[in-house]
């Protein structure tokens, strides 16, 4: 049980794989184009990140959507103080959304179970409705924080003009509103697609080092039970900081990662809704699994562009093949679910993974896997134990 | 080792002076809850490598006891000191770091995880500290750890299911399988709350022979146990507690033939 490191290896490779390959495994769900395939390697690293807390601990926090917030702010400040360079954008987020997990776990953690939840919801809506009051002098409120041209006029602010000092110290000429890049290369499009790839599977490997680590099996036993591990020695609230950071800063990455692409940040993405949101690809994928949240997070993001795009007209062609008065009907119906009805379909589905596959989707592969090993039983058993080995 | 020659040397002036070389104190500790006194004017202490049982009726207390040992419950009154070091007061993890581990009387386990992780991570605690941040150490790459582990489950006769679930366990077996995550911490003081309860016949024997093997080690022992055969065969000195109060202590010998004993508990169940 303890040699698995090759199954570990044969795990990130395929995931590595799978991840690169992306824009040929979404073609033929009609899913390839950047802007999607963008939000599926972001939202995988936030949901694989929530998951060490959540799936590790058991702790659900209500508030990580406002770590994407904080990340998405502080790189869009350091494209207009410092540089349009994504590096400095992404470490700084990193960094900063930490000390904010630090300070808000801190005190969240000094209770379990609900009044937790609720505590990490009341600090995400107090981040949230500071960034459209107080503030806005940082946030710019509901208009959003933007790139804006380099400052010539000294009188503008810097929500008008942007200074960055390191690009002006190296001589980087800018013709209009740059954009960010990597080292020359441009973060939109495909290739900004490849660069939140990468720093996915970096993120994934870190996860699966940190699950399968000392550190990640103390945190599976505070989940077990946490008053045993009192009394086995072990101080549960630093375990629970550390994980609560370290999910913290993969929010702030993703949230890092959003502003990287698409050099805009607002409020509404501290939302609860977007806390929510990352609860639901976690459950749905499987809670506590490596791959199940990225796969939740895949298929909620898929889902939503494509099911929030259809509306009534799109609907009543699909059901053109019934009789006139059934096709009106139907259509009418089921575009309830489409379009702006998108989160009732969300919930719907929801509130089938949850009764019938409370593990996820992880939970039914292990259970079609299961369906076709069951016949011989032994066999599998003894062939597998004796085929890891030789592999 | 160590242990055992300290005790050895200095067993006279144990004698000389009663509490002397005593690791354990509980002094005049109150416990009540909403009204009902669980403990009053409890006085106890457990002399370096002996195995000190507490026997009494049920809800006289005993658990109770363990309780406010190890940091569960904080008493009204009074105080535990262990070693020197002040108890009252102290968080259990902390109380377990300095070397106080605990069997609990309903099996607390770690249900999810299999049978030789519930073990490695008391190991892992006694040798790391109650936190250490090594998020990238992987968890039984370190053999050594790991070969105790099995054999520390193995002393308990849990070799053949190093990787079932806790959960999936009976009752006996989670007695043991605690047994050996109090064991794999090498204790100074290790709190047994019926450890053999539930247990078959046969594997209370088999517990009763690990125990006695563990004393020669040197281990302090407090056990709490409602099975005689249990208490006589392991036990170097006996408290009786009824009624939230220490009615009697003394060797085995001079329980067995204590007349207030044998009205308070004995009386209803053998001797
Ligand atoms: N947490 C608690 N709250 C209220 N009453 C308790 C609590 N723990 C124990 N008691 C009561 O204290 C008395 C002693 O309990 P306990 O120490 O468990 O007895 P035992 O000797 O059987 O282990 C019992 O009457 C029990 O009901
Ligand atoms: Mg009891």
């Amino acid at each position: 049980m303890f040699s698995q490191s090759r199954n570990d290896w044969l795990l990130f490779i395929g995931f590595s794989i799978a991840v690169l390959c992306a824009p040929i495994l979404m073609e033929p769900f009609g899913g390839n184009y950047p802007d999607l395939l963008q939000k599926l390697a972001i939202f995988g690293l936030f949901a694989i990140g929530f998951n060490i807390l959540f799936g590790l601990t058991g702790y659900l926090s209500f508030g990580h959507a406002a770590f994407i917030g904080v990340g998405s702010y502080v790189s869009i400040w350091s494209f207009k103080l410092l540089t349009m360079n994504a590096i400095p954008a992404v470490l700084f987020s990193v960094i900063i959304a930490g000390v904010f997990a630090f300070l808000i776990g801190y005190v969240s953690l000094r209770r379990s179970g609900i009044y937790f939840s609720i505590l990490t919801l009341a600090f995400a809506q107090m981040c949230y409705s500071l960034a459209y009051s107080v503030l806005t002098p940082i946030t710019n409120g509901e208009t959003g924080l933007q790139l804006r041209a380099l400052r010539t006029n000294p009188d503008l602010g810097l929500l008008d003009a942007d200074i960055r000092v390191l690009d002006q110290a190296l001589g980087i000429q800018e013709t209009s509103v740059p954009t960010p890049n990597f080292f020359g290369l441009q973060t939109s499009g495909y290739e900004g697609f490849y660069f939140c790839a990468v720093i996915l599977i970096v993120g994934f490997f870190i996860a699966q080092k940190i699950t399968n680590s000392n550190f990640g099996m103390m945190l599976k036993a505070i989940k077990s039970n946490q008053n045993r591990l009192n009394y086995t020695g072990i101080h549960a609230r630093p375990y629970l900081l550390a994980a609560f950071v370290i999910s913290g800063m993969y929010a702030g990455l993703a949230g890092s990662l959003m502003a990287v692409t698409d050099p805009i940040a607002g409020a509404e993405r501290m939302q609860w809704t977007a806390s929510g949101e990352v609860v639901l690809m976690t459950i749905l994928g499987g809670v506590g699994t490596l791959v199940g949240p990225v796969l939740g997070a895949g298929i909620i993001k898929y889902a939503e562009q494509k099911v929030s795009s259809w509306n009534e007209g799109i609907i009543s062609d699909f059901f053109s093949f019934l009789p006139a008065g059934l096709q009106d009907f139907t259509a009418s119906f089921v575009s309830l679910f489409v379009g702006e009805g998108w989160h009732l379909t969300l919930g719907l589905l929801f509130m089938v993974i949850v009764i019938f596959l409370p593990g996820g989707m992880m939970e039914g592969f292990r259970r079609i896997v299961g369906l076709f090993k069951r016949p011989n039983d032994n066999d599998t058993v003894s062939n597998s134990a004796t085929a890891q080995p030789a592999e | 080792m160590a242990v055992t020659e300290t005790s050895a040397t200095e067993a006279p002036r144990e004698f000389q002076s009663g509490v002397a070389n005593s690791v354990l104190h509980i002094n005049d500790v109150h416990k009540s809850f909403a009204g009902l006194h669980a403990l009053s004017d409890v006085d106890l202490a457990v002399r370096e490598g002996e195995t000190h049982a507490i026997i009494g009726p049920n809800g006289a207390g005993k658990s109770t006891l363990l309780n406010v040992c190890v940091g569960r419950l904080k008493p009204d009154r009074g105080s535990v000191t262990f070693d020197g070091e002040i108890l009252t007061g102290k968080e259990p993890h902390e109380i377990n770091q300095l070397g106080v581990a605990r069997v609990f009387q309903t099996p607390e386990v770690f249900p999810d995880l299999t049978v030789l992780e519930n073990v490695m991570v008391p190991a892992l605690s006694k040798r790391d500290g109650h936190f250490t941040l090594n998020p990238f150490k992987r968890f039984g790459a370190e053999t050594r750890l790991r070969d105790e582990a099995e054999a520390t489950l193995k002393s308990v006769g849990l070799q053949g299911q190093l990787t079932a679930l806790a959960s999936s366990m009976s009752r006996g077996d989670k007695r043991r399988l605690e047994l050996a995550m109090g064991l794999i911490q090498h204790p100074r003081l290790l709190l047994l709350d019926e450890p053999t309860a539930g247990m078959a016949r046969h594997d209370t024997n088999a517990t009763i022979d690990l125990l006695k093997q563990i004393k020669e080690g040197g281990m302090t022992k407090v056990i709490i146990e409602h099975d005689m055969h249990v208490v006589f065969s392991l036990a170097d000195r006996i408290s009786v507690l009824a009624g939230g109060r220490i009615i009697a202590q003394g060797t085995p010998e001079e329980i067995k033939n204590n007349p207030k004993v044998k009205e308070a508990y004995l009386g209803d169940e053998e001797v």
